[in-house]
């Protein structure tokens, strides 16, 4: 038996400022991460260009470099690892399953099968005229399976109804979009390369056409953080805390929607990010979503950008997909991670 | 009447448990519900805290029906504790008891000074002020069950109702939990309505014992009125002699069983 401390206004006070400290370091290994992310590639830049490229471009190599690849590269990266965090810690949070990753909801296999689909009906070419068809997709699919799971579920969708339905879904839809890419090559080439996940050559408007997703989807997961804390006590102490189960899960099913949808639209498949994350983070917070929420959105843009880093290094002049890189470092990451702490419990 | 159950029909979905039940819980009385296992204990108070909506009939707070209240306004006046829940890991003490503050915040204002004072008052009551720091999963089972106690309590309702508060604990652990609910009652006025398996701890604890069996109501009044031995068989199908309890002398239930 260790003697507690007493809760007293300083210990609360302590907790409160170690949390800011966090957040603090969070932004700043960003940051580097975002620097990073604009000096290396194909061609590397100096530190000294970056900031010239970023504050008084004038129009050298360099500054075009920057402006028209690296930046909107590392945009999109953090907006997607952003996305792809919270939708993580969220899922996680409502199934208080800790193996949830947001494509349990039939997203990914939605958006490949919109994506799919608009190449081979209506030969849409380009990456712009997918990200609209795997975005509707992702969120057509992901309708669908809360649908299905409020039908099989009494009194709206448990997370055992969702989580059957987003499964089936899945397979339904994976079995369509093989059975179209098996037909035709050329969605077969755009296939393959949105399957394994990347954020490279995706220009400025690839962000602002997802910005407004995304921007609502995190909306949604601030406002439905409190609930999701009283619902990790359990349904019914939720119902007795005056919470809207039913209300709750609704929100937090539409903010996975938009946050995940956007990301794979844009990104393609990349829900590992989505399962791994929230597992570094919540070390870092304890079991509070209002806190755990900002932590995996910040973590989960670091992981991106890094991973998304070492894969321009280590392929060099080349350069590895993000996903690639993220499921072969995260998965012994992973591993390990599971290894060292016992299971949680949500 | 704070409380009441009008004609109400619970169950779920086809399988209906409870049919055709009233009951009223007077301010200011610690209510006890005791009957065989399935016989609808749980299922009810389950439906007087809103938890459950019947599918039939209603259940009135002070008068107005409940499922027409809005949730947050109902939890401002009414706690419910459910049977053994669980908590996510990792979560303090204090976090714990602070999530008892739920209905009083809104998603742009979490803390407010009323929070705080209501958390150390709960946790004191409770008498874990020591404790808060530490992780519910390190504590023993009468200390942890004290702690969703407090959280409840944090709640601030006048109206608590609690789902079998002593499961799991052994006897002197299920006398401190009920010796709290008797002082929530003697020093603060609270309302509680509670599920015990235990005959002789609910005569002792409490003002007014309700027994059921197969969803209805066999008997409801004081201790002495309804643990009677014919009551035991009729609801129980107990052999049993009831004696005066030498401590508190409310009835004691003594089991004749087979071999004597």
């Amino acid at each position: 038996m260790t003697v507690a401390r007493p809760p007293s206004p300083g210990g609360v006070h302590a907790v409160h400022r170690r949390r800011l400290l966090v957040l603090a370091v969070l932004f700043t290994t960003l940051a580097v991460a975002a620097v990073l992310s604009i000096m290396i590639g194909a061609k590397p830049i100096p530190p000294a260009d970056v900031w010239h490229g970023l504050v008084s471009p004038s129009g050298t190599e360099n500054d075009i470099v920057i402006r028209s690849l690296r930046v909107p590269r590392t945009v999109i990266g953090i907006m997607a690892g952003v996305a792809l965090g919270v939708a993580g810690a969220l899922m996680q949070g409502h199934t208080r399953n800790p193996l949830a990753d947001p494509g349990l909801l039939g997203v990914t296999q939605g958006a490949a099968f919109a994506m799919v689909l608009s190449i081979l009906v209506l030969g849409v070419t380009g990456l712009y005229g997918y990200i609209w068809f795997g975005l509707a997709g992702a969120l057509i699919a992901s309708v669908g399976v809360f649908a299905l799971g409020m039908v099989s579920g009494r009194g709206g969708p448990t997370p055992v109804t969702l989580a059957l339905a987003g499964t089936a879904v899945s397979a339904f839809l994976y079995a369509l979009t093989s059975t179209m890419v098996l037909m035709d090559e050329q969605a077969m080439d755009v296939f393959r390369f949105w399957q394994s996940g990347s954020i490279a050559a995706r220009g400025p408007d690839v962000a602002w056409q997802v910005l407004p997703f995304i921007a609502a989807g995190l909306l949604l997961a601030l406002v439905n953080a409190p609930a999701l804390n009283a619902l990790s006590l359990g349904e019914d102490v939720a119902r007795a805390l005056g919470q809207n189960v039913t209300l709750t899960r609704t929100l937090g099913v539409a903010a996975i929607t938009l946050l995940s949808g956007a990301s794979v639209a844009a990104c393609g498949a990349l829900s590992f990010l989505g399962l791994m994350v929230p597992h570094l983070a919540r070390p870092l917070s304890g079991p509070d979503h209002r806190w755990l929420l900002p932590y995996s959105g910040l973590l989960g843009a670091c992981a991106l950008l890094l991973a998304d880093v070492a894969g321009r290094v280590v392929a060099r002049p080349g350069e590895l997909e993000v996903g690639v890189v993220l499921a072969m470092l995260g998965a012994p990451f992973f591993i390990a991670l599971v290894r060292r702490r016992k299971p949680v419990r949500l | 009447m704070r409380l009441q159950a009008v004609d109400v029909r619970l169950g779920y979905g086809d399988r209906i448990i409870v049919d055709g039940l009233d009951l009223g819980i007077e301010a200011g009385t610690v209510t006890t519900i005791i009957g065989p296992n399935g016989c609808g204990k749980s299922t009810l108070l389950r439906a007087l805290g809103r938890l459950l909506k019947p599918a039939g009939g209603e259940v009135l707070l002070d008068g107005k029906r409940i499922d027409r209240m809005p949730t947050k306004e109902v939890a401002k006046v009414l706690g419910v504790l459910p049977q053994a829940p669980t908590a996510p890991e990792g979560l303090t003490v204090a976090d714990l008891v602070a999530r008892g503050r739920h209905p009083h915040q809104t998603w742009y204002r979490q803390w407010s000074s009323d929070d705080e004072s209501a958390v150390s008052e709960a946790l004191s009551m409770t008498g874990l002020l020591d404790l808060g720091e530490r992780p519910l999963d390190e504590l023993s089972g009468g200390q942890r069950q004290r702690a969703w106690i407090s959280m409840a309590l944090a709640q601030g309702t006048d109206l608590l109702l609690l789902d079998e508060p002593t499961t799991f604990l052994d006897l002197a652990h299920q006398v401190e939990v009920l010796e709290l609910v008797r002082r929530l009652h003697g020093e603060l006025g609270r309302t509680v309505v509670m599920v015990l398996h235990d005959l002789n701890l609910a005569a002792r604890y409490a003002d007014r014992l309700v027994a059921m069996r197969g969803g209805k109501v066999i008997a409801a009044g004081t201790p002495a009125e309804v643990l009677t031995e014919s009551l035991l068989s009729e609801v129980f199908d107990l052999d049993a002699k009831v004696i005066e309890d030498p401590v508190a002398g409310t009835p004691l239930v003594v089991p004749i069983g087979v071999r004597h």
